[in-house]
């Protein structure tokens, strides 16, 4: 096997923009899978809306794709209906904070064995450059001609906040970090959610003066701090700057497991 | 010797759905559907199936069609303002063609309405309530006894056109008690959707054989079909696409099938309508009064009978016009401003009256409503 078996040749190039990173999420995504020998028979990727949301149709598992934000509602119906299955859900930081919020911290709090993997690049790029929920004050969007006047949503906080047992940081710049804390979250027991900034040179970069997709990594590699380096920072010093690392690493009871051990006695036949 | 129990409509559902064989509940609370799935939450742990109250009503819909994409037979039952968030993935289970079973116990609308109060305010709804053109199958029992019988219809049906179906009850004939029978129903037909037939290699998910119908394997079968299941117009593999090939054979697909089976889904009951000079046309909890009106006018020597159509999706239009062909006057009883009434109007010739009967205050159309109305009519 290798990672060229996880993926549908026929069907490339993908639709992505030049210069678009969520390439490199889904390139980790496969040589993570090619390492861990993934059952792509017995795997599910659920997937939604968005370009994060569409990238996996070229993938060889059995994906379902669905209505916005939507996508974990559908995946809690794919695991407690198979619990043997494993279930992967990709999103973009929209699908996964916005209109999808609800269904997001309520996975959460159920610690379903379901991994989240959400891309983060502060805007809605197949729609044309809206503001995100994520689009930090200040940049500019096609509804925030502007500037962006909303305080931003950390995603691993809420993640926190809402229960996930395991919940990381990383983003396309440390792609080797990147590997490390994807092949945990897809290994973790648990609701896994894996957070990675992205960037998108289309939609964000150009209405932002950095529409040089190298200049939007840099950017990246410049506003994250590793979580020991921001152990020594001050307040002020981490103001504007992005934590990557893995902040949760937790077990708690497992839903479809406590679902089995409560109710699997009650089976009648 | 028989068996009878007195159960509750919304009880009756529950109770045939897992006669159906039921494996998966997803729901949200609302009055006056709750008790379909706090039966089912007894329940389906004994069956070996499964059952989740989930963050909303667009959950409910989301979890159950995955679910169902997984093979299993599901169910999530709603009311009113639960109707109207389960639209967005009703739409997408009747694009991606996964059969599934929608329970709407219709309550006072709009918005908040009145969560006890009977209405038939969704019967339109039921069809035109997504975007875009998709097909809908909507079954609408008068009894409890039906209810338990159309509940296994429904899932057959769903399986069999891979389809959502729509289970719609009045709030009256839900919370209704009645004293049934179900032994017939012992060794009632069940229904399975069909396993693909063709080699793994040599299987495209979204193009039927010349049933129209697709055949979808459940996602992890272990038997090597792997493919994308897709909201959006998608190839013969499921895969996105945007060619007017695509979309054009798409949408005819997921609508011709209903068209092309419907007779086999048309259910409907006559009385006397044979020499009816007047037809009383109802659906739902309406049709129990309107059958008692039929009796009382026929003792009084009026040439009265009764159209009910127990599946409003696809509209009984044929048999309509045939139960209609010699009648005077046609009047239309519904518990709503007037919505199956234009689907009377579009099949009625020029001669034929048609005369509505609207009561949406809260209350049931009772016997004289009816009686009185026709009696003012015929003047």
């Amino acid at each position: 096997m290798s990672y060229l078996d996880y993926i549908k040749e026929k069907q490339f190039p993908l639709f992505t923009c030049a210069g678009c990173t969520h390439g490199t999420v889904t390139n980790t995504f496969l040589r993570v899978a090619d390492e861990l020998k993934l059952d792509k028979e017995n795997t599910v990727i659920v997937c939604a809306i968005g370009c994060a949301g569409r990238i996996p149709t070229f993938l060889d598992f059995n994906v379902l794709r669905v209505t916005h934000g939507r996508a974990l509602a559908f995946a809690t119906g794919v695991k407690l209906s198979r619990p043997d299955v494993k279930v992967i859900v990709f999103m973009g930081d929209g699908d996964a904070v916005a209109i999808g919020g609800n269904h997001f911290i309520h996975a959460a709090r159920r610690n379903i064995d379901i991994t989240a993997i959400i891309s983060h690049n502060e805007i809605y790029g197949m729609t044309g450059g809206q503001y995100a929920p994520t689009t930090l004050q200040g940049f500019k969007a096609t509804t925030a001609p502007y500037g962006m006047i909303e305080p931003a949503f950390d995603v691993c906080e809420l993640a926190k906040g809402a229960g996930s047992t395991y919940v990381a940081r990383s983003d396309v710049y440390h792609i080797n970090h990147l590997h490390k804390v994807m092949k945990n979250a897809l290994t973790h027991k648990g609701f896994s959610t894996l957070e990675v900034i992205t960037s998108c040179p289309t939609q964000f970069g150009r209405r932002n003066k950095m529409a040089d997709p190298i200049k939007l990594v840099e950017r990246i590699r410049d506003i994250t701090v590793t979580q020991t380096a921001a152990e020594k920072m001050s307040v002020e010093e981490l103001k504007d700057k992005i934590v990557i690392g893995e902040f949760v690493k937790t077990e708690r009871p497992e839903l479809t497991e406590i679902y089995e051990e409560k109710l699997g006695k009650l089976r009648k036949n | 010797m028989a068996k009878y129990e007195l159960l509750q409509g919304n009880q009756a559902c529950a109770l045939g759905a897992l006669k159906a064989g039921v494996e998966f509940c997803a729901g949200y609370p609302i009055t006056p559907a709750s008790e379909v799935m706090e039966i089912l939450a007894e329940k389906l742990p004994e069956t070996g199936g499964r059952f989740i109250q989930m963050e909303d009503e667009i959950a409910g819909m989301g979890a159950i069609i995955g679910a169902s994409v997984m093979g299993k037979k599901v169910l999530t039952p709603t009311s009113g303002p639960g109707f109207d968030l389960k639209q967005e993935n009703l739409a997408f289970a009747a694009m991606a063609e996964i059969p599934c079973v929608v329970v709407n116990v219709q309550r006072s609308g709009p918005s908040t309405g009145g969560a006890t109060i009977s209405a038939q305010g969704d019967l339109m709804q039921a069809k035109y309530g997504t975007s875009g053109d998709s097909p809908r199958i909507v079954l609408y029992p008068n009894s409890v006894k039906e209810i338990y019988g159309t509940t296994i219809t429904a899932f057959n049906l769903a399986e069999k056109y891979m389809t959502p179906v729509i289970l719609l009850m009045d709030e009256t004939i839900g919370h209704m008690r009645e004293n049934v029978c179900l032994d017939e129903f012992d060794n009632v037909e069940i229904i399975n959707r069909k396993f693909p037939d063709v080699a793994p290699e040599n299987y495209h998910p979204y193009e039927p054989d010349e049933t129209g119908i697709v055949k979808l394997a459940p996602f992890a079968n272990g038997k090597g079909y792997r493919y994308v299941i897709n909201g959006m117009h998608h190839t013969i593999d499921g895969m996105p696409s945007l060619t007017p090939e695509n979309i054009y054979k798409t949408i005819s697909r997921i609508n011709d099938k209903v068209e092309r089976y419907k007779e086999d889904i048309w259910q409907w009951e006559e009385q006397q309508t044979e020499d009816a000079d007047i037809i009383i046309f109802a659906a739902g909890c309406v049709s129990r009064s309107a059958s008692e009106a039929v009796k009382q006018l026929r003792a009084a020597g009026h040439k009265v009978g009764l159209f009910r159509p127990i599946s409003i999706w696809p509209f009984p239009d044929e048999p309509l016009a045939k139960a209609i062909k010699n009648a005077k006057m046609v009047l239309v009883a519904e518990m709503n401003r007037g919505q199956l009434i234009h689907k009377v109007k579009e099949i009625a010739t020029d001669n034929l009256k048609v005369v509505p009967l609207n009561i949406y205050d809260g209350t049931v159309i009772m016997p004289e409503h009816i009686i009185q109305s026709i009696k003012e009519a015929a003047k």
